[in-house]
């Protein structure tokens, strides 16, 4: 290998090399403006997962896998998760081996940025090698599976369909411009290569480009241009990187480890929340994925336009997404680089300023203690709390009722007459200090009661209860309270013939990671049988309380969506583990509609 | 002297004194508050209602005849869990309308 030039300098590299500099710059700005808007112990906890062996390996791995191979997206679809990762994978290795071939042949060279990247240009093979060649080899390989995975692109922008996607975002300006660059920069990278390829030297494709086309390539007065072009193709690609979906790049190497340390939302606009927001890539997973895309006028309601006004500081319409969400949490759930669309909404909301702030000082616990508490403690008695949700749907607490006492367990009501809600409601609401009131309120009551096991029907009462409040007993949602009797044998259900369909109720499956206790309740009781979507996926019942703005009567498309989704298997009985889903599909649903409890206590053995 | 009774206080609300600016603010935000009925849904189905007295079909009819800290008391005792709006026949969202009064009502009214 020898240089080409003395200088080792052509003026195309400039275009580049302030394109370059700039974005560095941004990102070191960007990267310190984070950290230091964390919360003093969030900050901590940061800088010591860094040096936790544990968590800096997996943060290694999951930039690995995420960032480059795109581990995620390969699983939601084959085609859509080789075109990100020949991109990000064959772009990375390009980078690599290029810095490689500078400190092999070139080592003096190592310190000027520019050099990996026009490699071919400045400096000239003389003789063949094999470590040379096999070098070669590489970069022509890599650069041919960017162009597949850059042809790709092209074509999902045709056809997302055949991608796995209905519909995809609708880029903003810039983002074109991005993505235009973007497209740009390898077919002219290949084209600057095989100018040079009959002085530099190349492999395959390089070579047999320069052999193909030699009344072109082979005239040297179109080299130079071509090689500006490429440079101003990579130029405008990193100067307009930062206004663009192309920032998750490089705010998404940040957020894995801020999310591998364990730091949550604090903040609705900095720290945690500025890293999810610029971590998106506006790929439009989420726009398939939301419930209330069922309804066009709902598709700029999603996490991606959320994440894109936020970026662009649009007040109106922040809110406007914020409020209207369901915040049924699928989006977080298949989002790819892991933003929390619900908790990003949620945390709008908390900024929210009300001139009346709700008061529950005035809350006497004496009566609902006095109801609720058992005359001698013990641990193996069971608190029961329906929560508000089962008070529309008094089936569910009668079937309860019925399981506790065929069961023999000692059990209490807390709310018979009507208890205090839980605060999830008004946490989702975004009111956090209200939302803390109540806990507080409840936890005296359930501590006074002196019962061992508290058990819960509403999976949105469940959810609260286990993040937010400090209680030292065993806090159970009923799918995994029945569960527990049927596997001690306490219960015995008789199998029936009905064919049911399970219904993950959003805060349970998805907000608790309950998915088999319920799935094994209901096999003891009859056949299970999937919905279309189901687990992770499931459809939001459209009955959520998340949503502050949207009235119930403007809910019906979206119920009857996931009530399509349920029965596309053809079930006898729908059966859900929520009050909350139940009524709502009772509204609109031609299959009954029951909970687990029920379907429990009507198949029990009489006998027993 | 106590006769263990007395006269109640006039109830009669003169509605030319009453300034309904605030209320028209929240009608221009929720425009389905007149479209409630006084049907009672929202009450007999209030967990708050038991401890504060919490009612939505009073708070809006005490709103329209300028009893606002009546009605605000009322209002601070909403657990917002959000039955009231899924029971409601006229299907006004009233836990926005709810959270509407928070944000209009309030700003001198002690």
């Amino acid at each position: 290998m020898r240089e080409r030039f003395l200088t080792g300098y052509n003026n195309f590299v400039l275009p580049f090399l302030i394109g370059m500099v700039f974005i560095l710059a941004w990102c070191a700005i960007g990267l310190i403006k984070i950290i230091l808007q964390l919360p003093k112990e969030d900050r901590r906890r940061f800088f010591i997962s860094l040096i936790n062996p544990r968590t800096a390996w997996k943060n290694i791995k999951d930039i690995f896998c995420k960032c480059l191979l795109h581990v995620d997206i390969w699983k939601r679809n084959k085609l859509l998760g080789y075109m990100h990762s020949s991109i990000a994978f064959g772009w990375f290795m390009l980078i690599l081996i290029g810095h490689i071939e500078v400190f092999l042949y070139v080592p003096h060279r190592a310190k000027l940025l520019y050099f990996p990247i026009f490699f071919r240009y400045f400096v000239a093979e003389t003789d063949s090698t094999l470590g040379g060649n096999f070098l070669f080899f590489l970069m022509d390989f890599f650069l041919l599976v960017i162009l597949s995975g850059i042809f790709l692109a092209i074509i999902k922008r045709l056809r997302s369909r055949f991608f796995g996607m209905r519909r995809t975002t609708n880029l903003s300006l810039l983002d074109y411009i991005g993505l235009y660059s973007l497209w740009c920069i390898f077919p002219l990278r290949l084209l600057a290569e095989g100018f040079t390829a009959d002085i530099s030297g190349g492999s395959f494709l390089t070579k047999s480009l320069n052999h193909v086309f030699t009344a072109f390539l082979g005239n040297h007065t179109n080299m130079l241009p071509t090689w500006w072009a490429y440079s101003i193709a990579l130029g405008i690609f990193f100067v307009v990187l930062p206004f663009t979906r192309y920032m998750h790049i490089p705010t998404e190497i940040l957020l894995i480890p801020l999310r591998n340390a364990g730091i949550r939302i604090t903040n609705a606009r900095k720290g945690l929340a500025k890293a999810q927001v610029y971590s998106c890539p506006s790929c439009g997973l989420c726009i398939d994925a939301c419930p209330m895309g069922v309804m066009k006028t709902h598709i700029k309601d999603t996490t991606v336009y959320l994440n894109r006004q936020i970026r662009r500081n649009n007040e109106r319409r922040i809110e406007e997404i914020s409020d209207k969400c369901l915040l049924c949490g699928k989006c977080s759930a298949i989002c790819p680089v892991g933003v929390e669309g619900d908790k990003l909404r949620i945390a709008q909301r908390s900024i929210r300023k009300y001139n009346i702030s709700h008061d529950y000082s005035s809350v006497n616990t004496d009566a609902l203690i006095a109801e609720s508490s058992f005359s001698s403690p013990s641990g193996s008695k069971v608190l029961y709390f329906a929560g508000c949700m089962t008070a529309l749907t008094p089936k569910i607490r009668k079937s309860m009722e019925e399981i506790f006492s065929c069961a023999g367990v000692e059990y209490e009501l807390m709310d018979k007459d009507g208890g205090i809600c839980c605060g999830r409601p008004m946490m989702m609401a975004g009111r956090v200090r209200e939302a803390e009131e109540m806990i507080a309120k409840n936890t005296e009551i359930i501590k006074a009661s002196g019962a061992g096991t508290l058990v819960l029907s509403c999976p949105i009462c469940y959810k609260i209860f286990k993040e937010k409040y400090s209680l030292d007993m065993e806090v159970l949602h009923h799918t995994e309270y029945i569960c527990r009797l049927l596997d001690e044998k306490r219960l015995k259900v008789e199998h029936s013939t009905a064919r049911y369909v399970y219904h993950d109720p959003c805060e349970l499956g998805r907000g608790c990671g309950i998915y088999d206790e319920p799935r094994s309740v209901i096999s003891s009781a009859g056949e299970l049988v999937e919905a279309e979507k189901h687990h992770r996926e499931s459809i939001c019942c459209g009955g959520s309380i998340g949503s502050l703005t949207l009235g119930f009567d403007k809910r019906e498309a979206m119920v009857r969506n996931a009530i399509a989704n349920l029965t596309a298997c053809s079930p006898d009985v729908i059966v859900t583990a929520c009050p909350l889903c139940k009524s709502t599909f009772d509204r609109y649903s031609d299959k009954p509609v029951e909970d687990i409890a029920e379907i429990i206590a009507n198949n029990l053995e009489t006998t027993y | 002297m106590d006769f263990g009774f007395g006269i109640a206080p006039s109830s009669a609300v003169n509605l030319d004194r009453v300034d309904l600016e605030k209320f028209e603010r929240l009608h221009a935000a929720e425009p389905d508050v007149y479209k409630c009925m006084s049907c009672g849904s929202c009450s007999a189905t209030c967990i708050a209602g038991r401890f504060s007295g919490m009612s939505v079909r009073k708070v809006l009819h005490c709103l329209q005849r300028g009893k606002e800290n009546e009605a605000i008391s009322m209002v601070k005792g909403c657990m917002l869990c959000g039955k009231c709006s899924m029971v409601c026949p006229r299907g006004i969202n009233t836990r926005h309308v709810i959270l509407s009064i928070c944000r209009i009502y309030g700003e001198d009214t002690k």
